[in-house]
């Protein structure tokens, strides 16, 4: 397994997320089998492989939606399998998804508010009674919700309701909402799809940003050049399990990863 | 802050806003909106029917845009007219058109003002958490036979009994959600049904108290003072004089009304301010997707569980201060009809928005007293206005606009994109306007 290519952030080289043995059954389908996968902190790491590779089901047994069949999600010293997924969050893994899933109807600044709320601590007196601290709060919400958008690029909207947005800039709201948790790792599906040329350039900025501010990314992405062009890590599932893990460069010219994607025997490539 | 916050319903779909107030310019695109959709209205069939829908519904959003404008003070004064108001409601002038065949004091009282706090709990979890309840009667019985057993059979005084009532039917209201708001939708909604017939039958059989004949001699709440409103001008012509509104007799409707006018505006204050927190926006994002909500750290299952706490509790608080009046209670004021009716009366209204709920409320509880001079045909009229209703205005006749949004959707606004939101295509033009 190679070790990380250069990682600005602090802490280089320390494992935040470890899966071991991570298995997942649903009925008789095998979606992972046997995965073993270490993201260290500071990096920006992209599991690819084809469609029903299952990606996305790693991303949902990390968050806490699916329980695993077998095998142990670690986190920064914690066990996180098994976990609540709002518990997950608190920790300090936060995620966008697939198919946009904001709060369609709220505006963009509460969506990103409703992250932010995950480290409050006012309960329903003070939030009923209006106490001093309930009121910073919400006014320190409020700042932050702002301050992401600013980051993400969204706050010339923020007022408006998500689903009003453009889908770029709802893809970028989802990410703002999910950077409000104040997540230590930041899973991001598919965060391309669905962007142009233009937007996707941008959002290589974003991720690379996200990354600069300390936090830890582990990305699915389809679209080969961006992930090419930022990840310091890749690991590509086939069928539940991992068949190639590295360097980009290593991975491009992986054997078993071209024929994953191609379809064809190595050698009659 | 207020005025970010009030401008922001406004600002939709107007990106004419110069520093967070909006420009008149920005309003012209919203009136034009508006006064399109008029015509529209008077090509749909049935149009002497629909017209004054449409009509309250353009006055409903001409209110809010131009609420959404006013500032802090403008606001303060509208709430203190909208008491006095309510004040001044009991008069025997306003009364002789309002409610010509019963006691306008005493209907204000219960069902007007009994509908309105009722529909206002239910409104938590209905309209903000967006769980059906339709059992929401069982926590107004609660309240109810508190203040019966509590007053009758321990002595205990009318204000201690509230306090104790909302206590035990907040946690009634945790009983029954703990194990069922795993349930989504339609189970919860039969779950809940359930509740509200065991809590009836159960009190029907239990001979501690009273069985089939509940619990009469309920002691009414302390005097707090005898003053009496004096018998000269305004007062006379108000038609308010000689009111004691501390003292709760037998006889006169007046002062429960105000005690029930005060139970309802502590209410607001506190369903209102947990609207706008961190807590109505749990609320929100549990309505539009909960497993987005849940992975964002909203502990789902918390906050659903104390939204049915809190519209138990008021539901409770209901029933103790209709007890306290009555005199007696038995189980078959508390029948489904009563879960039905306040959930109508919050759909009606306008789900998820105050005023909307309250005054659904206020229909609901008023309509079948109003014209009960068309006797056996008054229910049947009633089920006509209220099917009237929902043909025309089925987002009820206040709705919040958020809200409205979501039934337009159909899907509560989960994970659909449907086709108005922009492309990358779209998008890019966007990009190169600017």
């Amino acid at each position: 397994m190679s070790e990380t290519k250069e990682a600005p952030a602090v802490g280089e080289g320390r494992p935040i997320l470890e899966l071991s043995g991570l298995t997942m059954r649903f009925g008789g389908v095998v979606a992972i089998n046997g995965l073993d996968l270490t993201i260290n902190q500071g990096e920006i790491f992209a599991l690819i492989g084809p469609n029903g590779a299952g990606k996305t089901t790693v991303f949902n047994v990390v968050t806490g939606v699916y329980r695993p069949t077998e095998g142990s999600v670690g986190f920064s010293g914690h066990r996180i399998d098994g976990k609540k997924r709002f518990a997950v969050t608190k920790l300090g893994v936060a995620r966008t998804f697939q198919n946009v899933r904001l709060f369609h109807n709220m505006t963009a600044r509460e969506n990103v508010m409703v992250g932010a709320d995950a480290h409050h601590r006012t309960g329903f007196v003070g939030a009923a009674l209006g106490l001093p601290w309930h009121r910073r709060e919400e006014r320190d919400g409020r700042a932050k919700a702002k301050e992401l958008l600013d980051f993400v690029g969204v706050s010339h909207r923020m007022e408006e309701s998500a689903k009003n947005l453009p889908y770029g800039d709802q893809r970028r709201l989802e990410i703002a909402r999910a950077l409000a948790t104040d997540p230590k790792l930041l899973l991001l599906d598919e965060p391309a799809a669905g962007m142009n040329p233009a937007e996707k350039i941008e959002l290589q900025d974003l991720i690379k940003r996200i990354r600069d501010t300390g936090r830890t990314v582990l990305l699915i992405e389809h679209d080969m050049s961006l992930v090419m062009g930022i990840s310091d890590r890749i690991a590509v599932l086939d069928f539940g399990q991992k068949i190639a893990e590295g360097l980009p460069a290593e991975v491009q010219n992986n054997a078993r990863v071209i024929e994953a994607y191609l379809g064809a025997p190595a050698d009659a490539s | 802050m207020k005025t970010n916050e009030s401008t922001r319903e406004r600002t939709n779909g107007s990106p004419t806003v110069t520093n967070g107030r909006p420009s008149f310019a920005a309003l012209t695109p919203r009136a034009r909106d508006l006064a399109g959709r008029l015509p529209a209205a008077l090509r749909a069939p049935g149009l002497p029917l629909a017209f004054p829908f449409a009509v309250l519904g353009l006055v409903a959003d001409l209110f809010r845009d131009w609420w959404g404008r006013q500032t802090g003070y403008v606001r303060w004064a509208i709430y203190g007219l909208l008491i006095v108001g309510a004040l001044l409601l009991p008069s025997e002038q306003v009364g002789g058109f309002m409610s010509p065949y019963s006691d306008w004091a005493q209907l204000l009282f219960f069902p007007i003002g009994g509908y309105i706090l009722l529909a206002i709990g239910l409104n938590v979890v209905v309209g903000q958490a967006g769980l059906l309840d339709l059992g929401y009667v069982a926590f107004f019985a609660i309240g109810g036979y508190t203040m019966a057993v509590f007053g009758t059979k321990f002595g205990w005084s009318f204000w201690e009994i509230l306090v104790l009532g909302v206590l035990l039917s907040a946690l009634s209201g945790v009983i029954l959600g703990a194990p069922t708001l795993r349930l989504r939708g339609d189970y919860l909604a039969i779950v809940t049904l359930g509740f509200g017939e065991i809590i009836r039958i159960a009190a029907r059989n239990t001979d501690y108290i009273g069985g089939p004949n509940g619990i009469s001699g309920i002691p009414h709440p302390p005097t707090l003072s005898e003053w009496t409103v004096p018998e000269s001008e305004p007062f006379t012509t108000l038609g308010l004089a000689g009111i004691a509104p501390l003292k709760y007799g037998a006889l006169d409707g007046r002062p429960y009304y105000y005690l029930m006018l005060a139970a309802i505006v502590v209410t607001i204050i506190f369903v209102k301010r947990l609207e706008s927190s961190r807590v109505g926006r749990a609320w929100a994002s549990i309505r539009e997707d909960e497993d987005a909500a849940e992975l964002m750290g909203v502990p789902t299952f918390k906050f659903k569980l104390a939204a049915f706490a809190i519209g138990a509790a008021i539901g409770g608080a209901a029933g103790v201060i209709y007890g306290s009046q009555a005199t007696s209670i038995i189980p078959r004021n508390y029948e489904f009809i009563i879960s039905a009716t306040i959930l109508a009366a919050v759909v009606l209204g306008g789900s998820g928005n105050l005023p909307g709920v309250m005054l659904g409320a206020f229909l609901v509880a008023w309509i079948p007293e109003r014209i009960r001079g068309l006797q056996e045909y008054r229910i049947l009229v009633f089920g006509g206005v209220l099917v009237l209703l929902m043909i025309f205005r089925p987002e009820g006749l206040l709705p919040s606009r958020r809200r409205k949004a979501e039934l337009a959707e159909g899907t509560g606004g989960m994970g659909s994109l449907g086709a108005e939101v922009g492309g990358p295509t779209t998008h890019a033009a966007a990009e190169v306007g600017k």
